[in-house]
């Protein structure tokens, strides 16, 4: 029989390679990138700055970049409540700042220390000074542990006393308080603050994981969850808080609403609030406060701009007053009174957006806004508020929440995934795809 | 997410599994896959008795894929929590039970082609 192809292994591999290599060859070219010799500095190597000046270095040929931050460490924050339910280790969070930061920027170790925007300068605490066209203000957000008399960092992980928010070291103590209470029973105490804060859903997912947690373990049958909150909802978007009281409700966890955490005696085991009612008659706010005792406390201080930006004078004047975020448009995340100013990421003085996801969708628009500007046009992308939230409701099930600054729900996969279903699709999202959308994002490509 | 590119999700699976591995796994996958094309080429026929032996193996990889995924992501079979669910599960076992019946096809072909 006469055979015009003899199919062999070798060359039946070839074949194979030979189209892998045209289907390589087939990549589209990037554009051309914008010749410019601006100067522009970033304050902040966390998520949004590491992301925004990858995306930069693609884009502009001959800019001068500089990123200043004093960590060493980055930190990968969504996920820190896995640290904190035992599910993952520490160092799940942990990289390298320099780890992430593309060839062509100069990282300036060092923590900033001033910023004159009529100047345009930046003063870093080691005494250098650089002078910008353009700066970007990401140092993320501090956590403020010392309006909480009776708490110091160095007492999470024992007596009960557990703060994820921490940090990676703390998130991690936090478990050996919180894995106490699952195996003994008692009174587990949920707080968050009256500030703004990051990721907000966050008090929420610990508080879900340690009572399913407990449920399943040595303190089955014997614990208590209580979830307090100085606001009236559980949730800033109403349908997602109505989903969270009736989760809440199944699962036994009591909600104690407008109660705000004032101090706490760790000796005796018993947390202080300031309880807002209002009087049925005179409809006046009456304070007053309580005392709550627990057996775990978990502890989520006030959360402000870092001190350098309150300093500055690029803080809202009108709008959280104590709380010092940046002054921006919420559209174009740019300073309303200094144009060549951009906000990012935690410090920004916008309704939401304190989370990574938030960060995803605020990088292009600065970017396409900063070269926009670069130049001599004006950029066309809005952010829109955009904010994700897998809320964990139990070690395996998640709701894949995603709303804007008017309060809808955005589902990214509508009629699939359903944003208020527990669902283990969503669980799965954050085990195995969250960090490495996000180590994509750091990277520029997400 | 905002836009969901080939260039995205391939970066993201970079991510997960590291650059080197994922690539690894890549041409692993399609080596597998052409070397059983060229085992169906190259015999011309199915073989019935090597195909048994792949159906045969096909609900091992099924239910490995399943206890796979659920063991790297601390959950099981209760947190099936609606249709998509299911469905996802279902595609993992699908996808365990066809790549292993590929592999034992393959293997069986290369290994054992004198025996037939």
């Amino acid at each position: 029989m006469e055979r015009g192809f003899i199919p062999t292994r070798r060359g039946f591999l070839g074949l194979a390679m030979a189209g892998a290599g045209l289907a390589a060859l087939g990549a589209p070219a990037s554009a051309a990138k914008v010749a410019t010799k601006a100067k522009i500095v970033v304050i902040g190597a966390g998520a949004a700055g590491t992301a925004l000046v990858n995306r930069l270095v693609e884009r502009l040929d001959g800019a001068e970049i500089t990123i200043i931050d004093g960590r060493k460490e980055h930190l990968y924050q969504p996920g820190l409540s896995l640290v904190a339910a035992g599910l993952k280790p520490a160092n799940y969070t942990v990289s390298q700042t320099t780890d992430w930061l593309p060839k062509g920027v100069t990282l300036v170790a060092e923590k900033a220390a001033a910023i004159d925007p009529v100047a345009k300068t930046v003063a870093t605490e080691g005494g250098t000074k650089l002078v910008y066209d353009f700066l970007i203000v990401a140092p993320g957000l501090v956590l403020d542990y010392d309006a909480i008399p009776g708490f110091s960092l160095d007492m999470v992980g024992t007596n009960g006393i557990g703060a994820l928010y921490s940090g990676p070291e703390y998130a991690a103590k936090t478990w050996e308080a919180a894995q106490k209470f699952t195996e003994e029973g008692g009174i587990a105490l949920m707080t968050r603050p009256a500030t703004e804060m990051k990721c907000a859903g966050a008090p929420l997912k610990h508080a879900f994981l340690v009572e399913d947690i407990a449920s399943r373990g040595g303190a089955a049958g014997k614990y208590e969850v209580h979830y307090t909150a100085p606001q009236g909802a559980l949730f800033g978007v109403p349908i997602v808080a109505e989903k969270v009281r009736m989760l809440f409700g199944q699962r036994g966890i009591k909600t104690h609403m407008s109660h705000k955490m004032l101090s706490m005696e760790p000796g005796k085991k018993v947390a202080t609030f300031e309880k807002t009612q209002i009087d049925a008659t005179t409809k006046a706010e009456v304070k007053t406060t309580v005392d709550m005792p627990y057996d775990y406390l978990h502890v989520i201080p006030p959360q402000r701009a870092p001190e350098v930006i309150r300093q500055s004078g690029l803080s809202w004047a009108d709008k959280w007053a104590d709380q010092g975020w940046v002054e921006c448009d919420q559209k174009t995340l740019r300073h309303l009174r200094y144009p060549e100013i951009f906000a990012l990421g935690d410090v920004a003085g916008v309704p939401k957006g304190k989370t990574a996801a938030s960060v995803k969708w605020q990088v292009p628009v600065v970017e396409d806004h900063l070269i926009a500007a670069i130049e001599g046009k004006e950029g066309t992308a809005t952010y829109d508020g955009y904010t994700s939230c897998p809320l964990i409701t139990r070690v395996g099930r998640a709701m894949l929440i995603e709303f804007d600054y008017n309060n809808n729900l955005v589902p990214s996969f509508p009629g699939v995934i359903a944003p208020l279903e527990e669902l283990w699709i969503s669980w799965l999202m954050k085990e195995v795809a969250l960090k490495a959308t996000y180590n994509a994002m750091l990277r520029g490509k997400a | 997410m905002k836009e969901l590119t080939l260039s995205t999700l391939i970066a993201v699976f970079e991510e997960m599994f590291g650059r080197g591995l994922f690539w690894a796994l890549v041409a692993a996958a399609l080596v597998i896959t052409a070397l059983y094309v060229f085992v169906l080429i190259r015999d011309r026929s199915l073989s019935m008795r090597k195909f048994l032996w792949a159906q045969l193996s096909m609900p091992i990889g099924a239910i490995a894929a399943v206890l796979f995924v659920q063991g790297i992501t601390s959950s099981g079979f209760k947190d099936i929590g609606g249709p998509i669910d299911v469905i996802v599960l279902l595609g993992v076992a699908v996808l365990g039970a066809v790549g292993l019946a590929i592999l034992i096809y393959t293997a069986q072909s290369l290994i054992r082609r004198k025996a037939e």
